[in-house]
């Protein structure tokens, strides 16, 4: 079926329904949000903690302080022209979404209640601030439930359970997608000026993650299929609070509210790495103590996960502060925080790293950042950077509205500008063939078993602690697993809701990143942030103070560099 | 342990009538029903078909009737339900495959009550305020993830598939007691009309459905309470 559009937003999560709603508000622009799931079902939904924005609201607090911890969270990584227009913009985006309804807690005096994140802080350091701005914890859920209700208000069209297959490039301009209409099994394709990529992170493609089961970086992978490269794959992070085997999230915010990290002899082991910020230092640090901890043998009875202590809160924190985290603990750990202490260990959680793009959420494909026509990308599927090697809590949602609003307005710009290019002939080609494989190969090997397979791996080769060898071995695997893949089979054959075929896709897309995360790591010589390697503990800002660029050149991977944006902040040693 | 699973299954494009398979799987106590599915799904039978996401029980994606109640599957684990699994589709929705039903026309009712705030008045540069207490009034229907449990599980809407329905109307409550909100005429069209909030009987079966734990039935009484009063 073929539809014509303006804008397509690929996705429903926070970063593409924000978008939707700034062009929805514009009266002509016709657009369509594209999601495989209903919105509301989108994994904005499963964020927790907060929002951060310098509202200051309990202290003194500015948005350059926030600049500051973004850019040294990041290791320096981070383009600081993106933080800052991030940081700057949180405060009124933040205060848009109140008026919006979202109903954040509230202050006594009726304000936006604010509580303290990992690696936020007053005056360029000395000490914690309360910049996270929170909807008890379940500030994902309200933006999410928020902005989809006003794309409601604004008659958004919502093309929901469509799955996006591919992009349509011609002659190197975009102009529309091709999705499954997962209810029937028909291939649509979307017409429109301009697309925007919205489909969140990948965090399915390890064994213990916080990722909902959709996380598998379509939109990623479809945009290196074409040939646009990926920025920082390397840089994934790893929470150090996810539930011990399960790695369901427990947010940062219990130890925002004063939750302790504790090992085997019951000691508080972050006062050794992080004097000042002690267990609120950001995570790819206590992620990588926890691993040492572990490896001197001080994990739980010298098992691989460590102690969350938040008995000294007292019930009626736990209840009002964090109801659904303490949900969480009882009925998936069967354990109760008020009383007892929950075993955690590091949970794959967050991509820095994306779809490289400008400040008003232009795809670019080269080294020189050249804008590719008609292409967005915005949330965590996009690389500003923002978020450099190491993105600090409650800057991911600030990144998905922030950076998803200025899209939306660019789009809306462009649009207006430019004429609907052609499509080219057989759009579908490449989705339609892929589908048919799938469904017409009768024998084959499980697709449940290579991604058992990827996620082991990748659980154990590229996580928090990486080398030569590891990544070396996790590289022949997954071109293994590739090839295997090409080989699977899935047993369902019908058209209709075929979930094991929309599986079996993503496990496309999950190797193709596996492939990027592990080139970019081999390649980054160094440590810097969530990437930490063995072999190459230090930060070397001589040679890796870049961005690491990572090419699909059909018969092999390439990799470049681009220079990071460095403004305000010269990149220092970094301690907490 | 071993876990035996009965599943409604049904796909309407090839088969007569819906029909209870049985799968054998081995799983641990502490998994959760969606752990039971995906087993067999991954390692039984591809072709079994329920939505799914977070795994967590906060996005809404697999409601479904398991021993008989109304409940998330990622939120059930199996030391709950016992070694004989029954799951079905919720009732009330057409089935469109196995467990996964239409929700077209739950969502159609979920936005008949216009759930966004309705106030045109400028914003100030800052934060409109609210005190807690004032948030405190609609805290509860905030937690609400439209699974459909509540629905679904209500027998006047089995009766009238007509009825809004408990999961519209917790929506309607979030706003009508939002101190922020100035919408309550133009939702009394649909709250307060013959499918709306007094359908209710007040039979609380949507309250034990909620994997949210919200009060659905106080939130519809509150409305009523609201409709007549106010
Ligand atoms: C448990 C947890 C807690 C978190 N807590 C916080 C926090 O407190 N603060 C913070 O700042 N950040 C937090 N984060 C991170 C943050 O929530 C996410 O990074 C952010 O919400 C991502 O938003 P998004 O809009 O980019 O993507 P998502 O919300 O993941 O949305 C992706 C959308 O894309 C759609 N999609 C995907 N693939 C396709 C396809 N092929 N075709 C069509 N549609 C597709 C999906 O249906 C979905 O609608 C948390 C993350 C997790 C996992
Ligand atoms: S009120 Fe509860 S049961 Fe009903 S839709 Fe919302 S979360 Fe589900
Ligand atoms: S999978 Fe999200 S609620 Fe169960």
């Amino acid at each position: 079926m073929y539809h014509k559009y303006d804008v397509v937003v690929v996705g429903g999560g926070g970063a593409g329904l924000m978008a939707a709603l700034q062009l929805a508000r514009v009266p002509g622009i016709r657009t369509a949000v594209v999601s495989k799931l209903y919105p509301s079902r989108s994994h904005t939904g499963a964020a927790q903690g907060g929002i951060g924005a310098a509202l200051g609201n309990h202290e003194e607090d500015h948005w350059e302080w926030h600049m500051f911890d973004t850019v040294k969270g990041g290791d320096y990584l981070t383009d600081q022209d993106a933080a800052e227009i991030m940081c700057h913009n949180a405060v009124e985006t933040v205060y848009e979404l109140e008026h919006l309804g979202l109903p954040f807690s509230r202050t006594p005096q009726g304000k936006i209640d604010q509580r303290r994140f990992g690696g936020h802080t007053r005056n360029f350091g000395e000490g914690p601030v309360r910049r996270s701005c929170f909807a008890a914890d379940r500030t994902g859920h309200m933006i999410l439930q928020t902005l989809y209700q006003q794309c409601i208000k604004h008659e958004v069209e919502f093309f929901s359970e469509f799955q996006v297959l591919d992009l349509i490039l011609n002659d190197g301009v975009c102009c529309g997608v091709v999705a499954l209409n997962v209810r029937d099994g028909e291939l649509h394709t979307f017409h429109a000026k301009a697309v925007m990529l919205a489909t969140g992170g990948y965090g399915r493609a390890w064994k213990i993650t916080s990722n909902a089961l959709a996380s598998t970086g379509d939109g990623v992978a479809i945009a290196y299929r074409q040939g646009i490269p990926l920025e920082d794959m390397e840089m994934y992070q790893f929470h150090p609070t996810g539930e011990y085997k399960l790695g369901i999230l427990i947010s940062e915010a219990c130890r925002g509210e004063g939750g302790m990290l504790l090992n085997d002899k019951g000691k508080r082991f972050m006062e050794r790495y992080a004097p000042t910020l002690l267990d609120l230092a950001p995570r790819d640090m206590i992620s990588r103590c926890i691993y040492q901890e572990i490896k001197e043998g001080r994990g739980i009875n010298g098992q691989d996960y460590v102690h969350l202590d938040l008995r000294h809160l007292g019930r009626e924190v736990i209840e009002s502060k964090l109801p659904d985290q303490a949900d969480f603990i009882r009925v998936y750990l069967g354990i109760d925080p008020v009383t007892e202490l929950v075993p955690t260990q590091p949970t794959a959680h967050y991509a820095m790293g994306g779809i490289p793009t400008d400040l008003d959420g232009r795809v670019t494909v080269d080294e020189r950042n050249t804008p590719l026509p008609g292409l967005y990308a915005a949330g965590e599927c996009a690389c500003v950077s923002v978020h450099g090697a190491n993105r600090l809590g409650t800057n991911s949602l600030v990144d998905i509205v922030v950076f998803g609003r200025r899209a939306g307005k660019d789009m809306a710009e462009f649009v207006a500008h430019n004429e609907l290019v052609p499509l080219p002939p057989k759009p579908d080609a490449y989705a339609s063939a892929q589908v048919k494989e799938l469904l017409g190969r009768t024998e084959g090997e499980s697709v449940a078993d290579i991604r058992t397979e990827l996620q082991a791996e990748m659980m154990d080769k590229v996580s928090v602690i990486r080398s030569e060898e590891t990544l070396c071995h996790a590289q022949a695997k997954v071109q293994e697993l590739k090839e295997r893949y090409s080989r699977a089979a899935i047993q369902d054959r019908q058209s209709w809701f075929n979930t094991e075929l929309t599986e079996a896709l993503e496990l496309g897309y999950l190797l193709d990143i596996s492939e990027t995360v592990i080139a970019g790591a081999l390649a980054r010589k160094e440590s810097r942030g969530g990437h930490y390697r063995e072999d190459y503990p230090d930060r070397d800002d001589k040679r890796f103070l870049r961005h690491t660029l990572i090419y699909n050149r059909g018969e092999g991977i390439q990799v470049a560099y681009k220079p990071v944006k460095i403004t305000r902040f010269e990149p220092m040693e970094r301690k907490y | 342990m071993e876990v035996t699973c009965r599943v409604r299954r049904y796909n309407p494009t090839t088969d007569e009538k819906p029909y209870y398979a049985t799968y054998t799987v081995e799983v641990e106590s502490t998994d959760r029903v969606l752990d039971v599915l995906n087993e067999i799904k991954w390692h039984h039978d591809g072709t079994l078909t329920y939505r799914r996401s977070c795994a967590h029980g906060v996005c809404g994606s697999d409601a479904m009737r398991i021993n008989g109640r109304n409940r998330l599957a990622c939120k059930t684990l199996v030391k709950e339900v016992g070694d004989r699994i029954t799951v079905e589709p919720m009732m009330g929705f057409e089935v469109v495959r196995d467990l996964v039903v239409d929700l077209d026309s739950f969502f159609e009712k979920y936005k008949s009550v216009k759930p966004y705030l309705i106030n045109d008045d400028p914003p100030p540069a800052g934060e409109r305020l609210q005190s807690p207490e004032e948030r405190e009034l609609y805290d509860d229907t905030t937690k609400c993830i439209l699974c459909g449990a509540c629905t679904t599980a209500c027998p006047s809407f089995w009766g009238n598939r007509e009825f809004v329905g408990p999961a519209a109307l917790v929506n309607a409550h979030r706003f009508i007691f939002d101190s922020r909100d100035k919408g309550l005429d133009q939702r009394v069209g649909a709250v307060g009309s013959r499918e709306g909030v007094w359908r209710c009987r007040t039979i609380f079966n949507c309250t034990d459905a909620c994997p949210r734990g919200i009060k659905v039935t106080k939130a519809m009484e509150d409305v009523k309470r609201k409709l007549l009063y106010d």
